[in-house]
């Protein structure tokens, strides 16, 4: 098994003919992804991709069952299509565009309010990488194949720091059971709590890693409630040990600008809930592999 | 992005909230001119620099004469001010802010945040007002008011009314101060604040209300709607390094180790930064070139990461994962030859997708690049070709 999405999924794009939306578009679909539909307002009635094209979510949920969507809609208009979505009845809602103003995000996680707990959609990212379950499928923008098929579970704020984990993974012959992408932003859409919650409940997920950054009360809220509720061993790490104070590290939320928002802090936070740290991020695929075989 | 106090005034009084007269100044001149074009007897000339504490380093200076407001813009202007917020270099002052100086009675602490936690704007305020508010949460943190607004709705008058009176105030103030209190979050939320802090408000003899000084913070994201804003940047507050990597739309951070760090994503560059650390050296910048890491911004990188003197060796990290590590790797070729990089020890580390072609391209070039395949390799073999070149 796998978390939020298998090769049955019916993913639909959100801006799939513009450039970006296009190109991983097909790179989905090449890796075995089950693309639906398209939306782009204006275009509906085309095929692009081979794929039928919308003007709106709702026509697109309506006449293909989609599920799951994945927007490459620009920053300005971005947080309109979140929503859109959400309004459309799509339960999982993969954002990849970076620069969405923080209150558009603030006034998205109000709207999702309006929806009963057990109907409300999750929302991943954005400013984030998306979601892959190796060898099922790819809901976002990674190289699908420096991910190994296996059972330990990845959730990262950095695209490529996560690329990095999955790499020395797989040099180590350690597989993924499904990798996510919970983005840069200040204000996101599913934290690492959200997360590891549906990896407790994955029987394939044996181990999980975390991989954080500067800013932000997640990692810490995170490990507070794997020390009382998590089965599963948990490894950890915290990027930014040399980010200097009140400076914005390319992701709009990667500041420290807070107590409590530093690296080595969050790290301290980490080990004190009893989750084991990679010394560094050289070091995700040893420190994984040790704790599995401990296991 | 950060504007100067006397901006942050113009949009605080455009939204309602009363500040005390004042103009900004470039020279002497014009501080002497627009104090008696203020009037009144006394002024303060207050240095405007992106930073607080001004006042604790000498950058907030009371004149009782127009020859005193001359001298203070004349001890302030040209000169880097160097308080506790600026770290050791300092900021330039190009600007003075002349403002009259009415005496006031209570000094009162109002700042606006967008908290990450509860994905709000949160309100604080406390009747202890004048000193910054870490100082205040540790001396009294029992008396810190606050309250929450709910953005379907936005802050309601009933919240800034259980607010003033909370701080005290008598029901004349009160009223002055919820149109403060209203007035300072619609220029918040109109303008894509972050961060808005108006320490002290200041309470007058006849019961006016007044920001007596304002600091405010705006959303990166959000400046594409907000020309207003962009029109209020200045320039010479940022490193200059800083303002070319933003015209080229790169993401770059100066800092004051020797290794130069060039990196996709911002994950992954904090982490080669670490990684450095971890070895033993120290990097001298972080600096995300972006997904795409195109041969152009390759090209770029080079030369804003060599523009730092410090940089003794410069450590390429790309991950590629849409773009391929050969186009990568002819980037960092190309690079090399067009900017004539010679002298500093270059580590190339290279992942992802066709590597071994980006290899070839690099070993076959002729440069000699020092590569390395792992992260941990990449800042070792960085770190002991810096101690070389000592």
């Amino acid at each position: 098994m796998s978390i939020l999405i298998d090769e049955k999924t019916p993913i639909l794009v959100q801006g799939i003919t513009g450039d970006k939306g296009s190109f991983h578009t097909k790179e989905m679909i090449d890796y075995g992804s089950n693309v639906v539909a398209g939306v782009t307002p204006g275009k509906g009635g085309k095929t692009h991709h081979g794929v039928p094209v919308f003007n709106t979510v709702r026509e697109a949920v309506r006449e293909t069952g989609a599920q799951a969507s994945i927007t490459f809609v620009a920053p300005a208009f971005c947080a309109d299509a979140i929503m859109e979505a959400a309004d459309a009845g799509v339960r999982l809602i993969c954002s990849i565009t970076d620069g969405i103003p923080a209150q558009d995000m603030m006034r998205v996680k109000r709207y999702f309010l309006r929806f009963p707990k057990d109907r409300r959609p999750m929302l991943v990212g954005p400013n984030c990488a998306g979601i892959i379950s190796p060898g099922k499928a790819m809901l976002g923008i990674m190289p699908g194949h420096i991910y190994k098929q296996g059972a330990v579970g990845l959730i990262s704020r950095s695209g490529t720091l996560g690329y990095e984990a999955a790499s020395q993974l797989k040099a180590l012959g350690i597989g993924i059971s499904t990798s996510v992408g919970i983005g840069g932003d200040p204000i996101n859409g599913s934290s690492f709590l959200d997360h590891l919650v549906l990896f407790d409940k994955d029987p394939e997920t044996e181990a999980v890693l975390i991989i954080g950054e500067i800013g932000g009360p997640q990692e810490a809220e995170a490990s507070a409630w794997i020390k009382e509720n998590f089965s599963k061993p948990v490894i950890g790490f915290v990027a930014g040990l040399t980010a200097p104070k009140g400076r914005r590290m390319g992701h709009a939320g990667a500041i420290i600008s807070a107590t409590g928002d530093s690296a080595a802090e969050k790290t301290e936070i980490m080990k004190s809930y009893g989750l084991t740290v990679a010394p560094s991020p050289a070091e995700f695929g040893s420190t994984v592999a040790k704790v599995l075989q401990s296991a | 992005m950060d504007v100067h106090e006397y901006q942050a005034k113009e949009i605080l009084a455009s939204h309602g909230v009363e500040v005390p007269p004042g103009t900004v100044a470039f020279s002497p001149d014009q501080a002497v001119y627009a104090a008696t074009e203020l009037g009144g007897s006394h002024w303060v000339v207050k240095a405007q620099i992106h930073a607080g504490a001004r006042g604790k380093a000498g950058g907030v200076k009371l004149c009782r004469t127009y020859h005193e407001v001359q001298q203070a813009a004349r001890d302030l202007l040209g000169k880097r001010l160097v308080t506790s917020q600026t770290g050791p270099e300092g900021k330039p002052v190009q600007r003075v802010y002349v403002e009259v100086a009415d005496p006031f009675e209570r000094e009162i602490y109002l700042g606006y945040v967008l908290d990450r936690k509860l994905e709000r704007v949160r309100v604080i305020a406390s009747k202890h007002g004048g000193m910054d508010i870490e100082e205040i949460a540790k001396n009294t943190p029992d008396e810190l008011l606050q309250v929450i607004v709910e953005p379907a709705v936005g802050l309601q008058p009933f919240q800034a009314r259980e607010l003033a009176f909370q701080l005290g105030l008598n029901i004349k103030q009160v009223s002055r101060a919820v149109k403060t209190i209203m007035g300072a979050y619609r220029a918040f939320r109109d303008n894509d604040a972050t961060m808005l802090e108006i320490n002290p408000l200041v309470v007058t003899k006849d019961d006016k209300v007044l920001a007596l000084d304002a600091k405010m913070s705006f959303d990166d994201n959000a400046l594409f709607r907000r020309r207003n804003i962009v029109d209020m940047n200045d320039p010479s507050q940022s490193d200059p390094r800083e303002a070319q990597a933003s015209e080229h739309s790169l993401n770059y951070i100066g800092l004051d180790g020797e290794i130069g760090c060039i990196v996709n994503g911002a994950g992954l560059a904090m982490a080669t930064m670490d990684m450095i650390k971890h070895a033993g050296g120290n990097p001298a910048n972080f600096l995300d070139v972006g997904g795409g890491a195109s041969p152009e911004r390759v090209a770029t990188a080079f030369r804003l990461v060599l523009s730092d003197r410090r940089v003794k060796v410069v450590l390429v990290n790309i991950f590629a994962g849409i773009n391929r590590c050969d186009w990568v790797a002819q980037g960092v070729v190309d690079a090399v030859r067009a900017e004539k990089i010679e002298g500093v020890p270059l580590v190339v580390r290279l992942a992802g997708t066709n590597v071994e072609a980006g290899k070839k391209i690099i070993a076959e070039s002729g440069i000699p690049i020092i590569q390395a395949d792992t992260l941990a390799e990449a800042a070792e073999k960085a770190v002991a070709a810096y101690q070389g070149a000592k």
